[in-house]
């Protein structure tokens, strides 16, 4: 055992993989690095900002950036509220909606399976562009405003009818033949039997679901001019473009700095990202096995 | 006739929810193709609005705008196709020579940009390109070197657009062809090693090849919307900075603003007929050259 151990560890790496590790590391440095600054410069104290710029590592740590922030978090609560509302009824409905569809068309014995088929996958080919749906949703619908504008534009989509489809296709057909003969309708197979065992791809397509919702500012750039209304993503684009987080009028009437202090604006910027973002990413990750596994199920070929 | 309905009842009204949204938001809006021929009247609606024959596409192609935007797209997306496409086969087949423990590792870290939108993508950038507190300024700065105006000088940005793409997906790309290496029948490699094939010539010899057929479909698809961009990585990573737009203005962004900001139905709707029409045909195109050589690699 003892000499099994010793050969392993004097075998040198080849040197191969290690340059392999070496290109992966310094990818990985790259992924990560922006996220450290914005994460580093949320502590640090607004004067050292102007003085040496973002850095990953605050010269004085401070939480002034989020003390502002949270002091008054009125905005940001009802963003993370609007977000929240829209991605969960938003992948829920979707995934009911898309999973049913592909469902039918998954089916050998459907009648209709191949016209419903090449019905979604044609709108993978051909769009009637962003000035038709701007209309549609606008005038004709009269969804500007709402939250139904930020969340039916995603319901379906050829991709997810594909993904789910090339899984749905995997069920053996004798499942579905057995509870037939048991006289059990389509709607209760496809609720009883069906849905329970494509739990895997359901977490897959309910995690692309939530991320598309989650992280959507386009809807909102479009059809929401209402400040009660704006998601997440959308007020980070705000915050994004204005230099200035808060003036400092603001900032000294609501006590947060004294005069003659500076308002912690460039860091604050910073706090909001780590605020409205920070979540997910903790999150999302965790979900990566699901994801991973959705990508291999799913064949698009129609 | 009626047993015909009957047997197929319960399935169609699965099916009907997703039917109805998908006719609303994916067939309502392609009457809106009769836009650009119209001289659009928000009181008149789309039918009722006089007749522009060509007028709007003249105004379209008068002006330099059409071609800027219509380079920048295409000149984008081919990169993005080589480049990204390459980076992500090559990265796959370097995730394959490692264990899995690694992989998952490096998997998990190179996905964090996917996962993030290009919003906090932008905010990502701009702690890096930020002309006044930016990393990279203040290292050029410690360096004793002038700092770089990133947000006002077009001419870093087919540099920054493209690094930016794929920083964001090359972890979901290489995903995708890692696990059509992970597919492959381990005893190609078996057979391979006793005739003595380096690792170098087993790459090129058994996984490219059987990786072929993926790299072709998803090829297709990105050449089908060649003139399609991504709105939010031009919008966000360049903080719609309009000093930017000579390398940086796409047919999207343009047909926002046009829609948008100018109000210009249409110059908006006759840009985006032209890029309706002009990715269709694209597809059909390469999917039937594709058919031509392998059948077995096309679409459809």
């Amino acid at each position: 055992m003892k000499d099994y151990a010793t050969t392993i560890a004097r075998k040198p790496l080849p040197v191969g993989k290690l340059i392999i590790h070496l290109v992966f590391v310094a990818l990985c440095i790259a992924c990560v690095f922006p996220f450290l600054v914005i994460i580093g410069t949320s502590f640090q104290n607004e004067n050292d900002i102007i003085k040496f710029g973002y850095s990953i590592v605050p010269k004085n740590f401070t939480w002034d950036a989020y003390r502002v922030i949270l002091h008054s978090p009125g905005t940001l609560l009802q963003s993370y509220l609007v977000t929240i509302a829209t991605t969960v009824i938003g992948s829920i409905v979707g995934m009911w909606v898309t999973t049913s569809y592909a469902y039918a068309i998954s089916r050998k014995d459907y009648r209709f399976r191949s016209f419903l088929a090449f019905f979604v996958f044609f709108t993978m080919l051909f769009h009637g562009g962003m000035v038709p749906s701007y209309i549609l949703m606008v005038k004709w619908l009269g969804l500007k405003n709402t939250m139904l504008a930020l969340i039916l534009p995603y319901l379906i989509s050829g991709w997810f009818v594909m993904l789910m489809k090339g899984f749905l296709q995997t069920i053996p057909e004798a499942i579905i033949e057995s509870a037939k003969i048991d006289g059990a309708g389509e709607l209760r197979i496809f609720a009883r039997i069906v849905l329970p065992i494509s739990k895997p791809a359901l977490a897959t397509l309910g995690l692309f679901f939530a991320l598309q919702y989650w992280n959507d500012w386009w809807l909102t750039l479009l059809y929401v001019e209402h400040d009660n209304l704006m998601k997440l993503q959308y007020l980070l684009i705000r915050v994004l473009k204005n230099m200035e987080y808060l003036n400092s009028a603001e900032a000294i009437e609501y006590g947060l700095v004294k005069p003659g202090m500076l308002v912690p604006s460039l860091s604050a910027r910073m706090a909001m990202c780590i605020l409205a973002a920070g979540p997910m990413l903790l999150v999302f990750p965790l979900f990566q096995k699901y994801f991973v596994q959705g990508l291999t199920v799913g064949s698009v070929k129609g | 006739m009626i047993k015909l309905i009957k047997r197929n009842a319960g399935l169609s009204m699965l099916a009907l929810p997703g039917f109805v949204l998908i006719i609303i938001f994916n067939y309502v809006p392609l009457y809106g193709l009769l836009l650009p021929f119209k001289t659009y009247r928000y009181n008149l609606g789309i039918w009722n609005s006089p007749w522009a024959g060509l007028d709007n596409f003249g105004y379209l192609f008068h002006g330099d705008a059409l071609y800027r935007v219509l380079r920048n797209t295409i000149l984008y997306n081919m990169t993005f196709i080589v480049l990204g496409t390459t980076l992500s086969v090559i990265i796959a087949l370097l995730l394959y020579e490692l264990s899995r423990r690694f992989v998952k590792a490096y998997q998990t870290i190179l996905f964090i940009p996917y996962f993030i939108s290009w919003v906090v993508a932008g905010f990502a950038f701009r702690s890096l390109f930020d002309m006044e507190y930016g990393v990279i300024n203040r290292l050029l700065v410690s360096l004793d070197r002038e700092p770089i105006l990133w947000y006002s000088d077009p001419k870093y940005w087919p540099y920054i657009i493209v690094i930016a793409a794929v920083w964001k997906g090359l972890g979901y790309s290489s995903v995708i062809y890692y696990a059509a290496l992970m597919g492959i029948d381990s005893e190609y490699y078996d057979a391979a090693k006793i005739d003595g094939a380096s690792k170098i010539r087993r790459a090129f010899s058994i996984s490219v090849p059987m990786i072929k057929p993926i790299i072709i479909m998803l090829v297709i698809l990105q050449i089908g919307s060649i003139c399609y961009s991504d709105f939010g990585l031009f919008y966000n990573v360049t903080l719609n900075s309009s000093l930017l737009y000579k390398t940086t203005d796409v047919i999207d962004t343009f047909v926002y603003r046009s829609l948008i900001d100018l109000g210009d139905i249409g110059m908006a709707s006759a840009a985006g007929f032209f890029q309706s029409i002009v990715g269709f045909c694209l597809v059909l195109i390469t999917n039937t050259i594709v058919k031509k050589i392998n059948p077995d690699n096309s679409l459809f």
